[in-house]
């Protein structure tokens, strides 16, 4: 408690500096940097290069002609057991894996932060009912409820999908309709996916935010905008919330990979993004069933993602002893 | 204390009615019914099926009946394998789940532990950095991907071990599973460990004691392990439950009996009776896992108990 007490007190004190200070902090570390260089390097590629029209294949194109070619110049990573070039796989796999990663966690910490913030700032009665929830649905087995959830909404998207396609493409002819479609229906099938990990992921930082706002809460500029006749939500929002960004974003960063390691265990269960889409889960899944053939289709995907959540969790780990005062004599 | 106890157990037993009935709507909420197979089943004996595991009826009903049966641990018959018991089933299946959950969680703690210990002893050296790379390793590898190199490495290169299957009584069947499945809990172990031991390290008391002349591995073992672990054992109990409810992967990846394939099954044809038996052990088991890991918290850290 006091400790965030005074980490409260320094931000208010140094204003904007505790984040240059931070930042000067995480600049010195050398396997965070490199983490985030790694990490923008390939979330560029994964979001810029499927992109660009005929820069990559088509990850779908079959050419049984072609399956299980090694390495070359027309195909960087060979192709795969259908004679699908992986290169392009691996970054049309990559976008879908990142964007589960990044909507459902900016679902997970919106819920969360919303809650915490909501539950620390009335506290009492409401405050302890909001949080026997939180404490109800730590106690249910994740895995289990996010494959049930999944499982029920999955076979909603189809709507979704329709009414997409309709609202985009309107009455238009059945070609421009299938185009429509076929853009759309990689990412209106992942929403089960955003709901069901994002519906349970948010308990952590539901905790971590309510402690701070609690602590900020009992501060005098809080008082002080209480007397100016500020509205609730404005304080909460405006002037309580700031001062917790350090533990979300840390946080964040942390929610990235657990996220992304989930979406790929449920697509390697089947459960998750269903073929013909891709991500990188069903790409290792796909890559662990043919490994003894063909090593490549487990190698290129596994190494994209692990090298993914490694700079992840550095950088996670980098920005808490960065945001961090007290973590940083160690 | 007392109260406590009493408190968390009928939370415990709060938590167990919210999952029951969130699972039960939620199978029932599936669109794809049980009995749906390729080929179409005749309206009458459909309904006939249907009055025969009590679908005919409305869904309050349902729910009393399989809540009351339940509660009388009385899960019912399975609808995707023609009328098995459900208790049945989990007799036949948990015991391999649990076989492969108490290895995989022994394995983590005899490398987890050591591991963060000694890391913490030698802050900042080349052992330090070494353990916490293999931590990192061990928590950002799916079991996906260490499951499948495991059993190609061990099993078909080297032939030491089995590469699939499960033999209860041989214990070389279980060693690959355990360790893909303990590998990412003994990472997150020896992390906690090592976070645990620097904050009691770096206490007065260690200071003290290092005045006195007392050997640094006495120091390490006999004055601070007991704090030290505190965070460690806080995450053991929940860990523990998460094995064997999140065995699924690996009982995949190395093809073994474990309850987790019928889970698995069970969704994929709504299931019912099967999915709610489940769901329920394995919600019970956190919750007990969660008690137990407050028990131990207690007896290590005695100013929780003042409280």
């Amino acid at each position: 408690m006091t400790t965030a007490t005074t980490t409260a007190a320094t931000v208010i004190e140094k204003g904007s500096s505790l984040w240059a200070d931070a930042w000067r902090r995480l600049a010195k570390n050398r396997a965070a940097m490199v983490s985030l260089f790694v990490l923008a390097l390939i979330f560029l590629a994964c979001l810029v290069l499927p992109a660009i029209p005929g820069f990559l294949q088509d990850p779908g194109a079959q050419n049984l002609e072609n399956k299980n070619l090694p390495p070359s110049a027309a195909h960087y990573f060979g192709t795969d057991h259908l004679g699908r070039d992986l290169f392009s796989r691996v970054f049309f796999g990559g976008r879908v894996s990142i964007m589960v990663g990044l909507i459902t966690t900016f679902v997970s910490v919106t819920l969360g932060v919303t809650w915490g913030a909501v539950a620390g700032y009335v506290s009492g009665r409401l405050d302890a009912f909001m949080m026997r929830i939180v404490d109800i649905l730590y106690a249910l087995p994740f895995l289990v409820v996010v494959i049930l959830l999944g499982s029920v909404l999955s076979p909603q998207t189809e709507h979704l999908t329709e009414f997409t396609v309709k609202l985009i493409a309107g009455a238009g002819d059945t070609a421009k309709i299938n185009e429509v479609r076929t853009s759309v229906e990689p990412f209106t099938t992942l929403i089960p996916l955003f709901i069901a990990i994002g519906a349970l992921s948010w308990l952590t930082i539901s905790r971590i935010v309510r402690a701070q706002v609690q602590s900020v809460a009992k501060l005098e500029f809080v008082e002080a905008a209480r007397s100016l006749g500020l509205s609730h939500s404005r304080i909460l929002f405006r002037q309580i919330l700031p001062n917790t960004l350090g533990p979300i974003i840390v946080y964040t960063t942390l929610t990235i990979p657990g996220v992304m390691l989930f979406e790929a265990t449920l697509s390697f269960l089947g459960l998750g993004v269903k073929p013909p889409n891709s991500s990188w889960g069903i790409l290792i899944e796909e890559g662990a069933n043919r490994m003894l053939s063909n090593p490549r289709l487990l190698l290129f995907p596994a190494l994209f993602f692990s090298t993914t959540l490694f700079a992840l969790n550095f950088l996670g780990d980098g920005l808490r002893d960065a945001l961090d005062p007290k973590s940083s004599k160690d | 204390m007392l109260r406590n106890l009493l408190q968390r157990l009928l939370q415990g037993i709060v938590v167990l009615l919210v999952l029951f009935t969130l699972t039960f709507f939620l199978v029932k909420a599936m669109p794809y019914g049980p009995f749906q197979q390729e080929k179409a089943i005749p309206e009458h004996i459909r309904a006939k099926v249907n009055a025969y595991y009590g679908l005919d009826q409305p869904l309050h009903v349902q729910y009393g009946k399989r809540l009351a049966n339940f509660i009388q641990g009385d899960p019912g018959l399975s609808l995707r394998l023609e009328g098995r018991p459900v208790t049945e089933i989990i007799a036949q299946a948990f015991p391999t789940s649990l076989q492969l959950g108490i290895a995989a969680i022994l394995i983590a703690l005899c490398v987890g532990i050591p591991l963060g210990t000694l890391a913490a002893a030698k802050k900042n050296s080349l052992i330090d950095f070494g353990a916490m790379a293999l931590a990192m390793i061990g928590i950002c590898l799916p079991s996906f991907v260490i499951g499948p190199l495991l059993a190609e490495y061990f099993g078909r290169t080297l032939k030491l071990l089995p590469a699939v299957g499960w033999e209860p009584a041989d214990p070389r069947t279980w060693i690959l599973p355990a360790i893909t499945l303990g590998l990412g809990t003994a990472a997150y172990l020896s992390r906690l460990t090592r976070a645990g031991m620097l904050e009691t390290l770096s206490q007065d008391f260690v200071r003290t004691a290092r005045a006195k002349g007392v050997p640094g591995t006495r120091i390490l073992v006999r004055h601070c392990l007991r704090g030290g672990l505190i965070p460690a054992v806080a995450y053991v109990g929940p860990a523990f439950a998460g094995l064997i409810s999140g065995s699924v992967v690996v009982e995949t990846v190395f093809q073994l009996p474990g309850l987790g394939q019928h889970f698995i099954k069970a969704i994929e044809t709504s299931d019912e009776p099967v999915i709610l038996a489940c769901v329920m052990l394995y919600g019970s088991l956190i919750i007990l896992a969660n008690f137990l890991t407050d028990l131990v918290s207690l007896w290590l850290n005695p100013r929780l108990r003042t409280r």
